[in-house]
This record gives C-alpha cells, sequence and structure tokens, in this order.
C-alpha cells in the first residue's frame, strides 16, 4: 500500500530500466502507435505530448497497481506532478512499489 | 443531510442560505454554464440559478469552439466555476461556498413549467443542438427511477460522473435533491479512491457509476466497502462484469438506459436479465427502422440513436448504435460532426474520421476513433492541435494518419471499410 513508507528500489532497477519498463506496459495497455523507446521521458503524458486522457490514466492506475502494487489516489497532492512524463511516475512507482 | 464532503455531513438549511448568497451575487445575464467539479458547488449554483430565474447550460463539453457557439446561442452567458484557473473564454464568477449566515428556510417551489436547463448534443453539422429541459418533466423523470431503484431517502449518492452530463445531473444531483437523498461533493477517479470515499459515508450508499469505473474498481482484489444499490449508464454493461460487481459489493446493480434527448428512460438488472424495461408511461415506436419515444415525462416524440428491437409490454433489447454514432466514454458525437470540424481547420484538404475494426481494442472497453487527413503542409501533431480545441480529447483520432488522398470510390462517397484498410500495415508503409 502507498502508505507505508517508501522502499528503496531494488539495485538492479535503475531509474532508466525501469522507465523503459512502464513505457512498455503503458504501449501495451493503451495500444499506443509509438514504441516504447520513443516516448520522450521528459514529455508530458496528459494532454498535449503524448495525449493521453483520463480514460488512459485510470487504465495506466490499474496497470501500475498490478505490477507495482502501488495504489494511486487523486487526493496524494503529488498526484499531478506524477502524470507530468514518465520519468516522473517511474520514479513515484520506484519509491512506493511494494512488490 | 443534503451532502456529504470529505465524509462530513452538509444540512440543507446551509445549503439553501448559500444558494440565496450566491444568487445575490450572479451578473445580470441569464444564462449560466456551471462547470463546478465540486458536485456540491454546482448544485449550489443549480440552486442559485433556479432561485434568480436563469437557465444553466450543459454543454457536452467546453473546446473553445464549443463556447464560442454557446455565446453565440446565448450572449448574455456567464461562467460559474470552482476552479482558481479555468480557462473558458466567458465572464467568470467563482464559487467558493462561502458559509452564509443561517436563516429561516424553506425549499423553493418551481412551477413545472420553469425551464431549467438547456442540455446541448454535438449535433452532426458543427453546430451543438439544444434541448430544453423543464422542472416539471425532469422532475417527473427522475421520480420515476427513484421509484424504479426503491430509492430510500437519507441515502448517500457517491458518483464517479461529471455533474453536468445528463447521467450526473439526473443520477447524482437531482435524485438526491428530488428523492431526498445526499449528493457527495466528491468525484473520486482512481479505484482507491472510489472505496474510500464509499466506506466513509454512513448507509445506505449507493455507487453511480460507468463500465470503465466499475472495471477498474473490481480488477483491484482488495475489498469492496458494502453498498446498498449499484447504478450504471453511459456505455453498455457487460453481463460478467455486473455479475461479478454483484458479488463483490453485495448489492443488485441497475444499469440505465437513457439519452440527452429523452433523459433517463429504462432499466434493467444487468447480472440477471438482458432486456430493459421502460418507465412507467413510456413507449416505443418503430418507424421506417428507427426506435421513437414518447409518453410520461417526454414533451413529444423523440427519435433515439440506438438500435432497439421492441419486445412489447414495455421491454426491448438494445442491439448497437446506429452507424454514424460514436459513444466513447459516455461521450457522444457523431462521425459527421468530428469529420466537420476535421475539415475546417485550415490547411486540411480533406479528411475523415472512422471507426476501426473493434477487436483491437474492444478487450479494454474503449474503443478509439481513427482519422485520415490530407492536409501537406500540417504536420499531424500541428492537426492534433487544432482538433484539441474544437473536439472533446476523448474523440481525438488514434491513430491520425496523413495520406495523400482519401480513398473515395467514383462517386466520390468514402466506404468505412475502405478508410479502415488505411489501419492495414501494408497500406500505412506505403503513407
Amino acid at each position: 500500500m502507498s502508505e507505508l513508507a517508501p522502499t528503496l528500489p531494488p539495485a538492479h532497477h535503475t531509474g532508466q530500466a525501469l522507465e523503459h519498463e512502464l513505457a512498455e506496459l503503458i504501449v501495451a495497455a493503451l495500444n499506443l502507435e509509438v514504441s516504447a523507446s520513443a516516448i520522450d521521458p521528459e514529455a508530458r503524458l496528459y494532454g498535449e505530448g503524448l495525449g493521453l486522457d483520463s480514460i488512459d490514466i485510470l487504465e495506466i492506475a490499474l496497470v501500475v497497481s498490478k505490477h507495482y502494487g502501488v495504489q494511486l489516489r487523486a487526493d496524494d497532492a503529488a498526484n499531478t506532478q506524477i502524470f507530468r512524463s514518465l520519468r516522473q511516475l517511474a520514479a513515484y512507482v520506484a519509491a512506493h512499489r511494494t512488490n | 443531510m443534503l451532502a456529504y464532503r470529505r465524509g462530513e455531513p452538509l444540512r440543507a438549511g446551509r445549503f439553501l442560505a448559500e444558494a440565496a448568497a450566491l444568487a445575490a451575487r450572479l451578473p445580470p445575464g441569464r444564462h449560466i454554464i456551471n462547470v463546478c467539479a465540486d458536485r456540491y458547488r454546482f448544485a449550489l449554483g443549480l440552486t442559485a440559478a433556479l432561485l434568480s430565474g436563469k437557465v444553466s447550460l450543459l454543454p457536452p463539453s467546453h473546446t473553445p469552439e464549443v463556447v464560442r457557439h454557446l455565446r453565440q446561442f446565448a450572449p448574455d452567458v456567464f461562467c460559474l466555476t470552482d476552479s482558481a484557473d479555468c480557462p473558458i473564454e466567458l465572464p467568470q464568477v467563482h464559487c467558493d461556498d462561502r458559509p452564509a449566515p443561517a436563516q429561516a428556510w424553506r425549499v423553493p417551489a418551481l412551477a413545472p413549467e420553469t425551464l431549467v436547463a438547456y442540455v446541448f448534443t454535438s449535433g452532426s453539422t458543427g453546430v451543438p443542438v439544444p434541448h430544453p429541459k423543464t422542472w416539471g418533466r425532469l422532475a417527473g423523470c427522475v421520480r420515476a427511477g427513484a421509484e424504479r431503484l426503491g430509492f430510500a431517502p437519507g441515502t448517500a449518492l457517491l458518483a464517479t460522473v461529471p455533474a453536468q452530463h445528463m447521467y450526473g445531473f439526473e443520477s447524482s444531483v437531482l435524485l438526491a435533491l428530488l428523492g431526498g437523498g445526499a449528493l457527495v461533493a466528491e468525484r473520486p477517479f482512481y479505484p482507491a479512491d472510489i472505496s474510500a470515499a464509499l466506506a466513509a459515508l454512513p448507509r445506505p450508499r449507493v455507487l453511480v457509476t460507468t463500465p470503465i469505473h466499475l472495471r477498474a474498481v473490481l480488477a483491484d482484489q482488495a475489498p469492496l466497502p458494502a453498498v446498498e444499490q449499484l447504478v450504471s449508464a453511459t456505455a453498455p454493461l457487460d453481463a460478467a462484469l455486473a455479475r461479478s460487481a454483484e458479488e463483490r459489493f453485495g448489492a443488485p446493480l441497475t444499469e440505465i438506459y437513457g439519452s440527452t434527448e429523452t433523459g433517463q428512460i429504462a432499466t434493467r438488472r444487468t447480472a440477471l436479465e438482458r432486456p430493459w424495461t421502460l418507465w412507467p408511461g413510456v413507449s416505443l415506436t418503430l418507424e421506417s427502422g428507427r426506435a421513437w419515444a414518447r409518453g410520461g415525462h417526454l414533451e413529444q416524440p423523440t427519435p433515439l440513436c440506438d438500435e432497439l428491437e421492441l419486445l412489447g409490454d414495455g421491454r426491448f433489447h438494445l442491439n448497437g448504435r446506429l452507424a454514424d454514432l460514436v459513444n466513447i466514454a459516455g461521450k457522444r458525437s457523431s462521425l459527421a460532426y468530428l469529420t466537420h470540424q476535421l475539415l475546417a481547420i485550415e490547411g486540411v484538404r480533406d479528411g475523415a474520421f472512422f471507426l476501426p475494426h473493434r477487436s483491437a481494442q474492444a478487450e479494454h472497453g474503449v474503443t478509439r476513433l481513427a482519422a485520415a487527413v490530407v492536409a501537406p503542409e500540417l504536420t499531424a501533431a500541428q492537426v492534433l492541435a487544432a482538433l484539441r480545441r474544437r473536439i472533446d480529447p476523448v474523440f481525438l483520432p488514434r491513430p491520425l494518419l496523413r495520406v495523400g488522398a482519401l480513398p473515395r470510390n467514383s462517386t466520390g462517397k468514402l466506404p468505412q471499410e475502405a478508410l479502415r484498410a488505411l489501419l492495414e500495415p501494408a497500406a500505412r508503409e506505403g503513407a
């Protein structure tokens, strides 16, 4: 659960590897027209940029919950920050993952 | 109790005092676009408008293009918002439900013919189409729904849909106000939010939601808070999902059928039955293959946008949508309207929206649209940015194909099959 103390990511998971893994999960879950490696980790996920909308964000929330045990909450003040970019999302997952 | 915010009760006396105070500071214009995201504030704005003889405009989206048309429809329109950075280009009034001095109150009486709102559909020509809603007919519709649900006064209504669309307007705002229920200010989004918001409410409590949110909530294996009733609308719900929802929440799930034009007119217990049962007094007829509804709260016979199979006894099967219409996550539009918006972009020479084959995306419950465009001087990103100003983002094409020419046949028509063929890998390599 996200309220547990943040755990450090396993050493073998560098930030970049997690970013790529997340990008692949997102591309597969959303049937996106881009390849995972083509997603700019700093580009906005929502709206302009990758062009995701709230239906996609919900889908990503499911993926993140299933794969990493991270439950996203909208009253989490960090939330708008999380979906700012793939990099931000990966950092959040790394800090809160339980599996 | 009239409402809850973060589990705290908000009483009717306070609500009416706040609504009166808000009414006193609304500008003189007779038309109001109420975009408050907080459902309590939306209800305040609606009530303040009714107290001061104003009409609410409920458009399908708030893109600059739609707002431009609304300004033409009602030049005196202003916007009521609870957001600090609302992008809508209209005179704005901020709604902050500042506590008003408590005073003696009574529930305002409204004549049945009072015009409450114009709810808009996107239409097919580029101009949103207004559907007037009077108090008497809205109340008739919502009361019939309350009876069908067996809605008990005092029930808390948590909704994952906005108050500004017909379903949320009826099932989360009017049902609470007319049925003696309590609306919930928050609109939870993530599965964990929905569970937590439900658990914070006293029972009896009802979840008003959509197939998309239900699927997300059920994907999580954590135990779910018990509710008295589940309500779903906006898109047909899969029977297996309905059974699973009933099991996990320990409550019956009622699916509602309706439209912006007609309001709610039928329900079914999706886990147990396929046919829909009409509201008492509402009847259907087929005319040249098109289903029309009449009677009950309907002012006039109204054509429906779905393919229905009439079973008699006030029951029917829903067999799909009419060809040109699309429904994505409860937002409706037509391919003709979307294509019109695409063609209106400067630099676009030809173009069309179309439906890809369902197979690839249907497993996710959400089918996205595709579009092909002939616009040699524009990049795909420029076309998408221009579309974003005109149409709701759920309709943005995935993919947007840039092509040299559309596959028009000899009569200039564009068969959907020919458009879909553009999505084939071979065709795309050549593009």
